[in-house]
């Protein structure tokens, strides 16, 4: 029988407190937290009560500043003040400039990655988004009292490999442990508890600032599926207020070179009559433009939605398309969920309704919806609810393939496969003697290479030469429940490995990210090496807590005596070890755990499974 | 990887899809990541290696296909990366049929009807071989399992002609 630890008074949590877990709404307009408090997840306001943080950061020389008071900003600095930066993330400066050739930015034009100069510095799309989460994680540990364990991040299910490792980097970059990267129309139905009580096809139309996600979801005893996703990455209400703003040009006859102010002037305008619109039939807008000339344009709610029309309709589209993925008849759909602020207009609840044949569901507010939901899968991954039988499935979002002959993409894993996956596919070489190939790893689901979206290239090396096709060569792609790619070469008779994580096409290495953190910490006047110490003495805890939680269950029925004493004295070597503050060495001590540990994880896995498999059988008799 | 084993089946070509998919869940709920997002490195890494497998092997068992396909795996017969390609005449004459037939269908009078027609006629086709394929299964002799990789080939072509109708059927619609 194992030993209990005891920990010193007041040094370590109670086995029973609730750790503070929170989920985070990073959107493209605004971002939210929300928190579990009393069993009530809600959103977190700030200290004026505002719950939505607009995604706006301005830079100025000396401070950094995020939200409300940085979108004052926009108008006066444009070209210092980040807005939409969500819609940047996991792109280069070649696909921005043709997505959005209207931006004010001032790119710094010296690499591929995208870096947009301000004051003093420059910043990339990760670092931005991680100041925005960095202003929430501060709002959460004022209002909740303490540091967080861990958070839940949404991302749109459409989001492909490179947006994600992004936003993970993100987090990472802004103090979080991240949880997991949740689908943002999975959090929705979670809000809604449609988990509990509904069993059936659910469908979440998610029409944000900057994005449109459609999901099929099928629910039953807890679980999630995720049927399908689809959806457009560069469509939202922006685009509405885009629509109004190119409206209000033609009306008034405005060149086509307008100063940055005005623009971003008549944007908060368009954005304005588009909320308006919301409620009254009709909007006036009047403004002065740079020659000094007074305008005043009325915009109608029928001719607002006449302009929107082609808009909805494309959305409507990709609903259909969904649905076909999943194999599920528009009138199977028992829910269908409204998500983003931009369901407010009339027109989208009046279409969505009349597609599914059912009035959607309004009741929670669809700008906080997604935070909520993010906030109760947190509190039950960070371990506040032992018993909670839910279960997300999620999909791969976007097929991945690789480059062959000619350019043509080869899909390996096809989208809409349940992650996590692991899949090999087998490749051979082209010409007698060749000795190198280029593993080109790509996302996306049309033919041709240069439709898809690059993630990773590398070279694997040192194959022996041979005649064309007689190589072997097994590429294997793994995916993570974040949805999250890596991977492996290798030519099957001789065994040369290659391997990659695939980061460097779009996102980051290792050493870029220390070296943001480094510059973050320095603006920040905190230190690096305490913070680096911290979390891995908070690493070992946590590893320590599960470690023996699992040896107090199954520790005695699947561990021989030595086994026990062996993992035994790793894990409290790994804690004497985490009370001093030599990094490395903790770090070696918690894989060492780890690795000693690893045949007792299999063992339980094992356990588990027939466990589930004899319980299976149970219930057919 | 025997995912009959994995799932806790029989090796059978005929099982129950809905006893399949709760068993899915079962193993699904032990071995997702995220029943482990507060252990150790090991555990965690386990996790989403056993829960691949669990997924691959329950995407595999579900379509009667790729199921057949496994089945004949466990038996020494690898499809998988064969070259090779199906030495019937009847059923080459069968093929060249259906593709003439459907390039016509954009002829038609009425496409969509014409696409119909077609596929129904497929549908009763693939019926039947999925039907002879669940009998010629029942044995495990090198005759029949060489005899079930045959239809697999020819069902395989089949499945992906139908495919081919459903799109040709949604670029009608798009119109």
């Amino acid at each position: 029988m194992a030993l209990l630890q005891i920990a010193e008074p007041g040094q370590a949590a109670a086995p029973h407190q609730r750790k503070l877990a929170v989920g985070i709404d990073l959107g493209t307009t605004n971002s939210l937290v929300a928190a579990v408090r009393s069993g009530q997840a809600e959103t977190l306001p700030d200290q004026l009560g505002s719950h939505l943080l607009p995604s706006v950061v301005h830079y100025s020389q000396d401070v950094t500043v995020v939200g409300e008071q940085a979108k004052q900003n926009a108008n006066l600095d444009p070209v210092n003040t980040i807005v939409s930066v969500k819609r940047l993330l996991g792109k280069n400066l070649s696909e921005v400039q043709q997505l959005y050739p209207n931006l004010p930015y001032h790119f710094d034009g010296q690499s591929s990655h995208l870096r947009m100069q301000v004051p003093g510095k420059t910043v990339n799309p990760i670092e931005v988004s991680a100041d925005i989460l960095r202003e929430l994680k501060l709002r959460a540990e004022n209002s909740l009292g303490d540091e967080l364990t861990g958070a839940v991040v949404t991302v749109p299910a459409y989001f492909d490999d490179a947006q994600r490792q992004s936003t993970k980097d993100a987090a990472q970059l802004a103090g979080l442990n991240l949880l997991r990267l949740l689908n943002e129309p999975t959090a929705a139905a979670i809000a809604y508890g449609l988990d509990s009580g509904q069993e059936g096809v659910i469908a979440i139309y998610d029409l944000g600032g900057g994005t449109f996600d459609i999901s099929i979801l099928r629910l039953s005893k807890g679980v999630f599926e995720v049927l399908s996703t689809g959806g457009d990455t560069g469509l939202g209400g922006d685009d509405f207020d885009q629509i109004i703003f190119d409206y209000i040009c033609a009306q008034t006859q405005l060149p086509n070179e307008l100063s940055k102010g005005l623009r971003r002037r008549l944007l908060d305008d368009a954005k304005l009559a588009k909320e308006a619109l919301s409620e009254d039939s009709a909007v006036d807008i009047e403004f002065v433009d740079d020659q000094g000339t007074s305008h005043n344009v009325v915009l109608s709610c029928v001719k607002f939605e006449a302009l929107i029309q082609p808009l909805v309709k494309k959305t409507l589209r990709a609903c259909k398309r969904a649905l076909k993925d999943a194999d599920v008849e528009t009138d199977k759909v028992l829910q269908v969920v409204m998500v983003g602020g931009s369901t407010r207009v009339p027109l989208v609840r009046h279409q969505v309704g009349e597609l599914f044949g059912k009035t959607p569901l309004t009741s929670i507010d669809p700008d906080k919806v997604v935070a909520i939901g993010a906030a109760i899968q947190a509190d039950i991954l960070v371990g506040n609810k032992p018993d909670a039988e839910m279960l997300l499935l999620d999909v791969l979002p976007l097929s991945l393939g690789l480059e062959t002959m000619g350019g043509l993409t080869e899909k390996v894993i096809p989208r809409n496969t349940t992650i996590p996956v692991a899949k090999a596919q087998e490749f051979t070489t082209f010409k007698d003697g060749q000795t190198a190939m280029m593993i080109h790893v790509l996302q996306g689901e049309r033919e041709l290479v240069e439709d898809c979206r690059s993630l990773a290239k590398f070279n694997l090396t040192g194959i022996p030469p041979m005649t064309a096709g007689a190589a072997h060569i097994r590429v294997t792609f793994q995916v993570d429940a974040d949805g999250l790619l890596s991977v492996t070469a290798m030519e099957k008779s001789t065994g040369v490995q290659s391997q990659i994580q695939v980061k460097p096409s779009y996102g980051l290495d290792e050493s870029e990210i220390a070296d943001m953190l480094k510059s973050s910490m320095h603006h920040a006047k905190e230190d690096m090496q305490a913070r680096m110490l911290k979390e891995q003495q908070v690493e070992a805890s946590r590893v320590a807590e599960s470690l023996q939680s699992a040896l107090q269950k199954d520790g005695e029925e699947l561990l021989s005596e030595d086994e026990l004493k062996a993992i035994q004295a790793a894990m409290d070597e790994m804690l004497s070890v985490a009370q001093q503050d030599d990094v490395e060495n903790i770090k070696r001590s918690i894989e060492k755990v780890d690795q000693i540990s690893q045949a007792f994880a299999a063992r339980r896995m094992d356990k588990s499974i027939n466990q589930a498999l004899s319980g299976q059988s149970v219930n057919e008799l | 990887m025997n995912f009959f084993a994995l799932f806790g089946l029989e090796a059978s070509y005929d099982i129950d899809t809905t006893k399949l998919a709760a068993t899915y869940k079962s193993l699904a709920q032990v071995t997702h990541p995220d029943k482990f997002s507060q252990s150790g490195g090991a555990e965690k890494l386990m996790a989403v290696q056993k829960n691949a497998q669990v997924n691959d092997g329950y995407q595999v068992l579900k379509n009667p296909l790729s199921r057949a396909e496994h089945l004949l795996s466990l038996r020494g017969i690898d499809m998988q990366h064969e070259t090779k390609t199906l030495q019937d005449p009847s059923f080459l004459m069968q093929q060249m049929e259906w593709r003439e037939s459907l390039e016509e269908t954009s002829n038609a009078a009425d496409p969509e009807a014409a696409l119909a027609a077609l596929d129904a006629e497929l549908a009763i086709q693939t019926k039947l071989q999925y039907s002879q394929l669940a009998d010629i299964l029942k044995a495990d002799t090198e005759q029949a399992n060489l005899d079930a990789a045959n239809r697999i080939r020819k069902l395989k072509f089949m499945e992906k002609l139908h495919r081919e109708i459903e799109l040709k059927e949604d670029a009608l619609l798009d119109d």
